[in-house]
């Protein structure tokens, strides 16, 4: 157990160095469909981080009775469990959001990340430390989905949250807001976060 | 069978209990057992929520179709509530029944407007709407949209205040028909820009509900105020 990463090291690396969308591509249905507002997304995230933690303090607690044929089940079985409470939680509290995001919803009992979580540390791990990487990768799940939300609906609409951001005069760029934009706004990011992790390693190398 | 058992320790019964799938697969039954009763609970108290929400949806629109935005706020502050009758109204049509879910509204026993639940096919999916009508079937009062999957930017601009507001106070007779740009005639209806099929879509939703329930509804009227009369 001395070469897992502790607690905090998966809290943080959850949030950028591992993030679940920018650097493991893990996740992308969520990404590219609910993020043509910044509202939707964050509702997505919450759900997501939800999911992530109850399912990874789950696994890790029984962790020492799994067997390697039966995880897989287990782990959906787990996932489907708490995906089914978050769903019916909005559709109770949160009615016209919960009819926005649809299917979306349901559809996060096969967002790779909770599975991949779970496999990856929650079943290896002490509770503590499941948790904290849940947190991490939740935030940095929602750190994605809202960057990618907030350029989309401040270009594709002009407003942030319903809000107007932009003066009067701004076109809207309706391509923003459409699947297209999902794909382009998404493109540029990630190139964009590649370019400056390119630019860092090279000045280590330098330095 | 109980000598062969005894006879060869290692498959005993235990151990052949172990090996099977049924005692491997312990955890996942147990936590199927867990999950099952703590999903079962969830709805149980969550549901009727659900349920209500849904119900809310369609119920808290209709005062604001039949007297107008302002005036149902006004009247909700009041605390002065219409009665509100829900029935479903069948209409005979090319061999089958089409039925309507109307709400008849009432305020102090006398019949203020209906409001109808209509759906039918958009762009991309299909259009849910509520459509406020006058007494006498003549007069839209009012137009909201339940449901739509348009394209967003576009067709789903159907569900604006702006877009919508265009529908109040127009006659029902003659039919109610989409142009583009600059709406002249009574009967006319401004297209969203670029969901010409949206708008025509949400257009041809009315004119049907008109149509069909006009002689239904608008025939009815001697008798319900009557029924009315007697409630009140």
């Amino acid at each position: 157990m001395a070469d897992q990463p502790t607690a905090l090291e998966r809290f943080v690396q959850g949030i950028l160095p591992e993030n679940p969308v920018y650097r493991q591509l893990l996740g992308l249905c969520p990404t590219l469909a609910v993020t043509n507002g910044l509202k939707a997304a964050l509702t997505m995230a919450g759900a997501v981080g939800f999911v992530l933690l109850c399912a990874n303090i789950i696994t890790s607690l029984i962790r020492n009775l799994l067997k390697p044929h039966l995880r897989i089940v287990i782990f959906t079985l787990t996932i489907a469990t708490f995906v089914t409470i978050a769903d019916r939680f909005l559709a109770a509290y949160m009615y016209q959001m919960s009819k926005t995001l649809g299917p979306y919803i349901p559809l996060i009992i096969v967002n790779c990340v909770i599975i991949c979580r779970c496999e990856v540390c929650a079943s290896k791990q002490s509770v503590v430390t499941a948790a904290g990487d849940a947190v991490g990768q939740g935030l940095g799940f929602g750190l994605a989905l809202s960057s990618i939300a907030a350029i989309r609906e401040i270009l594709g609409t002009g407003m942030l949250l319903g809000f107007p951001v932009l003066p009067e005069v701004w076109p809207d760029w309706v391509i923003m807001v459409l699947p297209p934009g999902a794909f382009l706004t998404f493109g540029l990011l990630l190139g964009t976060v590649n370019w400056f992790s390119d630019m860092r390693q090279k000045k280590a190398t330098r330095g | 069978m109980k000598t062969t058992v005894e006879n060869q320790p290692g498959t005993g019964w235990m151990d052949r209990l172990k090996a099977s799938n049924i005692a491997q697969a312990w955890l996942v039954l147990l936590l199927v057992i867990g999950f099952g009763s703590a999903l079962a609970g969830v709805q149980l108290s969550l549901g009727p929520t659900i349920e209500a929400n849904k119900a809310n949806e369609t119920l808290e629109q209709v005062p604001a179709l039949v007297f107008g935005e302002e005036l149902a706020q006004k009247m909700a502050a009041q605390e002065q509530v219409p009665d509100i009758e829900p029935r479903m109204v069948a209409v005979p049509k090319a061999g089958r029944q089409v039925s309507y879910p109307v709400f008849e509204v009432r305020y102090q026993g006398d019949l203020r407007g209906w409001v109808v639940k209509a759906s039918g096919q958009g762009y991309a999916d299909k259009i849910e709407l509520l459509l406020g009508l006058s007494p006498q079937l003549d007069t839209i009062t009012g137009l909201f949209v339940l449901d739509q999957k348009e394209t967003p930017g576009l067709g789903n601009k159907v569900i604006t205040p702006e877009w919508r507001g265009q529908f109040t106070a127009k006659n029902t007779r003659p039919a109610l028909a989409v142009v583009k740009t600059g709406a002249k005639a009574a009967n006319e209806i401004d297209a969203v820009t670029g969901a010409t099929i949206s708008s025509r879509s949400v257009t041809a939703i009315i004119n049907t509900i008109i149509s069909d329930l006009q002689p239904m509804l608008a025939g009815k009227q001697s008798s319900a105020a009557t029924k009315g009369g007697n409630n009140g």
